[in-house]
């Protein structure tokens, strides 16, 4: 369909999107609206992020407990999970965010098709739920046998001060096997991210470290922040094994407990969705001497720059030769997908508002398309995902984030390990950039427009405003958006594609943004009779 | 296998539910609330509820689902979410101008007490509800029934903030059509106008879920029930609710409030349901039924006896909402199938006491549980197996590893697209329904017949 695009400049379109608003709530929201201007260093505007949603603006966002169970611990697949809860926020997170998982035997626990909870009922609210987690525990054990369990807490368990903690405690003493809790309560922090960080610090204090019989192979690596939505993380597993890499364990798609317990034997850690899992990258480095880098493996040139940096890193000839020629090999079926697909695709618009890493890896695939990103941003990032790690020490920490625990962590006197010696690290350094990121914002277009949390309201505007070609979010915009005449690609779930890591990733996504953007039903929306209303009826025969 | 895990030996359990059979109430009041028209849902509890909500509701409807949230941070969780609900007040009716905002309350702003009526006072009386506009809320703790009680409570605020008896009774009945798809909701009514019945149906997510592409999104659709037809219910002369626990505490409502006189019947799904809804209404409204329901009726009849042959004695394990069980058991016995294992994980021994009537005299034991959940019913099956599985799109998990025929029936259906635009309720439902199950039934027998006797005709 030809789209008509006023030339609006982006400081006009931010002021329309906030006209709508009461007075408080604009100057708000202008915070959290930022047009790009990136200076020397990187250095870009300042953003508002992870600040509040305000009530009554319809937000895209989540919970606290979607953060920590639906993403991070969710996707493993051995340990039992029990929501301690009404029955709501087990039954939504059960098998809705499509991490798939892949037992390597028959024999192998799997309970990721499982939804458990304790079903809290209005009794256990008034008298307290402590023995019903109790007894939930028991039985779970009974039937199922497992090697861990996880209890996660949801609102009301917070409220009425059930000690989940305790719980887990007292019933691993009974039962002999791992039981930890995570108090997610969904009203922690601003959105998913507080889960994460609570995840993060579980999955650290309770698991990492557990095991550390020392694993078999060379380059030793943990990929972090990866869940395996739509396959992702067996794409990556088949391009590391063949390239040489030794995958100790992933951050959590496709993992096990123990391969997350031993996962300080990696000499690695390749961080991919930097704002979920952050928090590990940096607690496993201090304690047990672990550097991390920031990749993305989302695009297939930066897939080929991410695999040379983990080559670089180990600096061996024959690893980075065998991932030269991976390179060259993959790259011929996305070379010649790209020859077919992006002359049909070149110079169209895309919007992207998606989690808070993701609306930054898909630039490089629009980025090969041909594309432009005119304006993008996270659900539940925080500055540092869009300024870049620069910004961190400046960030302030507010009433919200200061209720999430940080674990002081120091060096293990028996288990910390220096990787690298200081002359080897600085010499890698100006090439891995240890510790950092460089975010989103640095690397978009000058006028650009940075949206954090965008509200309805706003991407409503922005439809009209700017008329992209693609939208870009996830499954509760999908069809406003789509009725609006324009097609949208959840990047949440991949609505039902994937893999789109790596290189064959990066191709199945050029043909999935060409049948999005070329697909044909848009053009049916009038009939034959509304696209001349005007003419008067006629007699046949005349 | 994706459900290995799960073992044949049954255990009892007193505190832990695996694979429920059922959700949280304030999805169902999001829902109801959907049905009325220029509304705007509201969730007063975290965020991740809203977030929840819209998701479930938009993977099954493949439709936007619009509805705002106050956001509760701990803060709120301590002293109380008033700030945060007067602040959305004022920002729903700046920014998304609805004509009422239907607050629903979650497990968090229950167990901390928030009164919804006291804040919402406090919003008119801070002039933050603009003249004409409404507020109106009902209480769904998700600690308490389960989603159709969600439902069932917001329709019956509906009738509690709506509902006038001016005394002028008029010749309308009122439908309160239940937990339905928006096309169950479109084909009861064509068969009231067939009857030619003046008609009230609340809530009605007809033309709200199921809107037309035209480029251009509409966040108030056409449909749902407008504020001067609820209020309207009032003086109408009587209430037909289809589904006792999704309709039945609004029409009680409404007869002891406004003096409207109702009749609680099972969902009209399949042959005697529907029959008892067509007899209901007519004489309720005193018409006579047209032949072109006659007709309708016949055909139903008709497909059954071709179809006797494939159903007779097959065997079916159900999971799903109490009102559509209730009406598909029936079904199913009218067609001389089985059904033998029925499980909800609504709450309710009026479920049961409903489904021995309804079983009573056959020669076969139904195995029926309430509140159960998924693993019971999977268990019950690895020790005896059926021939057909119905319900939600969880259901598929055991379809595939036990390799039984499923016909996807209920809430939440997130796997196909489709299903809300084809009705299974009145005649020409229950005729959609028998097409699915033969098709399910007739698919397997000719995935598993050896090459001499795979046949082309029946």
């Amino acid at each position: 369909m030809p789209r008509n695009k006023p030339n609006l400049t982006a400081d006009a379109v931010k002021e329309e999107m906030l006209k709508a608003y009461p007075p408080k709530v604009a100057r708000k929201r202008a915070g959290q609206i930022v047009i790009n201007k990136v200076e020397e260093g990187g250095v870009v505007p300042e953003i508002q992020a992870n600040v509040r949603t305000i009530p009554g603006i319809i937000t895209q966002r989540g919970c606290s407990y979607a953060g920590c169970k639906g993403v991070v611990v969710g996707p493993t697949r051995d340990i039992l999970q029990i929501t301690h809860g009404p029955i709501g926020c087990g039954f939504y997170s059960w098998l809705t965010r499509r991490n798939q998982t892949k037992p390597r035997t028959a024999e192998e626990r799997n309970f990721m098709t499982y939804s458990m909870s304790t079903d809290m009922q209005e009794n256990d609210i008034v008298f307290g739920g402590e023995k019903k987690l109790e007894s939930a525990i028991r039985e779970a054990v009974e039937i199922f046998h497992p090697k861990a369990i996880s209890i996660f807490a949801t609102c009301p368990v917070g409220l009425i001060g059930d000690d989940i903690h305790a719980v887990s405690r007292k019933m691993e003493e009974e039962l002999g096997i791992t039981i930890f809790g995570l108090s997610c309560e969904g009203y922690k922090g601003v959105s998913q991210s507080a889960g994460h960080h609570i995840a993060n610090n579980g999955v650290f204090k309770h698991i990492v470290g557990r095991d550390m019989t020392p694993v078999e192979g060379d380059f030793k690596i943990n990929i972090l922040g990866e869940y395996n939505i739509g396959g992702d993380a067996f794409e990556l597993e088949r391009l590391f094994e063949e390239a040489g890499f030794t995958l100790v364990t992933t951050f959590s798609g496709n993992s096990t407990f123990k391969g997350m317990a031993n996962s300080p034997q990696a000499d690695l850690n390749v961080i991919q969705c930097h704002r979920s899992i952050n928090y590990m990258g940096e607690m496993m480095e201090k304690k047990y001497g672990i550097p991390w880098v920031k990749v993305n493996f989302i695009g297939a040139e930066a897939m080929a720059k991410s695999l040379r940096k983990m080559a670089e890193y180990f600096d061996n000839k024959g690893l980075k030769d065998k991932v030269e020629a991976l390179i060259e090999r993959e790259m011929k079926p996305v070379k010649e997908a790209l020859a077919l697909v992006r002359p049909r695709l070149e110079g169209k618009t895309v919007l992207m508002y998606v989690g808070g890493s993701r609306a930054h890896h898909y630039q490089e695939l629009f980025k090969e398309l041909g594309m432009k990103v005119i304006s993008a941003g996270y659900e539940f990032a925080h500055r540092d995902d869009y300024e870049g790690s620069k910004v961190t020490p400046t960030i302030k920490v507010d009433a919200d984030s200061r209720n999430i625990e940080e674990l002081t962590v120091e060096a293990d006197p028996e288990k910390f390990r220096a990787r690298l010696e200081e002359k080897a690290r600085e010499k890698l350094e100006k090439v891995l950039k240890f510790s950092d990121y460089e975010g989103m914002m640095p690397e978009m277009e000058e006028n650009s427009i940075i949206i954090d949390d965008i509200s309805h309201h706003e991407a409503e505007k922005l439809l009209e405003l700017v008329k992209p070609d693609l939208f870009c979010a996830g499954i509760k915009e999908k069809y406003v958006i789509q009725k609006s005449g324009v097609p949208l690609k959840q990047l949440h779930n991949y609505d039902i594609g994937g893999p789109y890591a790596g290189f064959a990733g990066a191709v199945n996504f050029y043909y999935e943004i060409d049948r999005l953007v070329n697909g044909s039903f848009f053009n049916y929306l009038k009939a034959p009779w509304q696209k001349s209303p005007e003419l008067s009826a006629s007699y046949a025969w005349e | 296998m994706l459900l290995k895990e799960t073992p044949k030996e049954i255990k009892d359990r007193q505190a832990l539910v695996i694979n429920p059979a059922k959700t949280c109430q304030p999805v169902g009041a999001m829902y109801a609330a959907l049905g009325v028209h220029n509304c705007f849902p509201h969730s007063h509890g975290s965020q991740g509820c809203c977030a929840y909500h819209r998701s479930t509701l938009t993977r099954h409807y493949k439709e936007p689902v619009m509805a705002g949230t106050s956001s509760f941070t701990e803060g709120a969780s301590v002293f109380g979410g008033q700030a945060n609900l007067l602040q959305a007040i004022n920002n729903i009716f700046t920014v998304y101008n609805p004509d009422v905002i239907a607050v629903h309350t979650t497990c968090l702003s229950e167990t901390i007490g928030d009164d919804i009526p006291q804040i919402v006072g406090k919003a008119e009386a801070e002039g933050k509800i603009p003249a004409g506009k409404m507020v109106i809320h009902t209480n769904t703790p998700s600690y308490v029934g389960s989603h159709v009680t969600g439902f069932a409570n917001m329709t019956r605020s509906l009738v509690e903030y709506f509902s006038e008896n001016t005394g002028h009774k008029s010749s309308q009945i009122n439908i309160i059509p239940g937990w339905v798809e928006p096309s169950d909701m479109r084909e009861i009514k064509r068969i009231c106008r067939e009857m030619g019945i003046k008609t009230v149906m609340f809530p009605d997510t007809s033309d709200v879920l199921d809107t037309p592409m035209t480029g251009k999104f509409t966040m108030y659709p056409k449909g749902g029930t407008t504020l001067p037809e609820l209020r309207s219910t009032g003086d109408s002369r009587a209430t037909v609710a289809l589904g006792r626990f999704a309709s039945g505490p609004a029409a009680k409502l409404l007869d002891t409030k406004c003096k409207v006189r109702c009749e609680i019947l099972d969902l009209p799904i399949g042959l005697a349901a529907t029959d008892r809804m067509v007899d209901s209404l007519h004489q309720l409204a005193g018409v006579s039924v047209p032949d072109s329901l006659n007709d309708e009726r016949g055909r139903l009849i008709d497909v059954m006896a071709d179809m006797h042959q494939y159903l007779y004695g097959k065997t079916v394990a159900l999971a799903g909402d109490p009102d559509q069980l209730l009406a598909l058991t029936e079904f199913l016995i009218t067609l001389d199938m089985r059904p033998v294992y029925v499980v909800t994980g609504t709450p309710g021994k009026r479920f049961e006491r409903r489904l021995a009537e309804l079983t009573d005299g056959l020669d076969y034991q139904v195995r029926v549980k309430q509140p159960g959940d998924m693993f019971t019913l999977h268990q019950w099956i690895k020790n005896e197996k059926v021939d057909l599985l119905m319900g939600n799109s969880y259901i598929k998990y055991i379809a595939r590893d036990e390799d039984i025929p499923f016909v996807r029936f209920g809430f939440p259906i997130m796997d196909r697209v489709g299903h809300s635009y084809f009705p299974t309720v009145g005649y020409q439902g229950s005729l959609h329904l028998l097409e699915k199950i033969l098709g399910a039934l007739m698919d397997r027998i000719e995935r598993d017949a050896p090459d001499e006797s795979f046949e082309l005709v029946m």
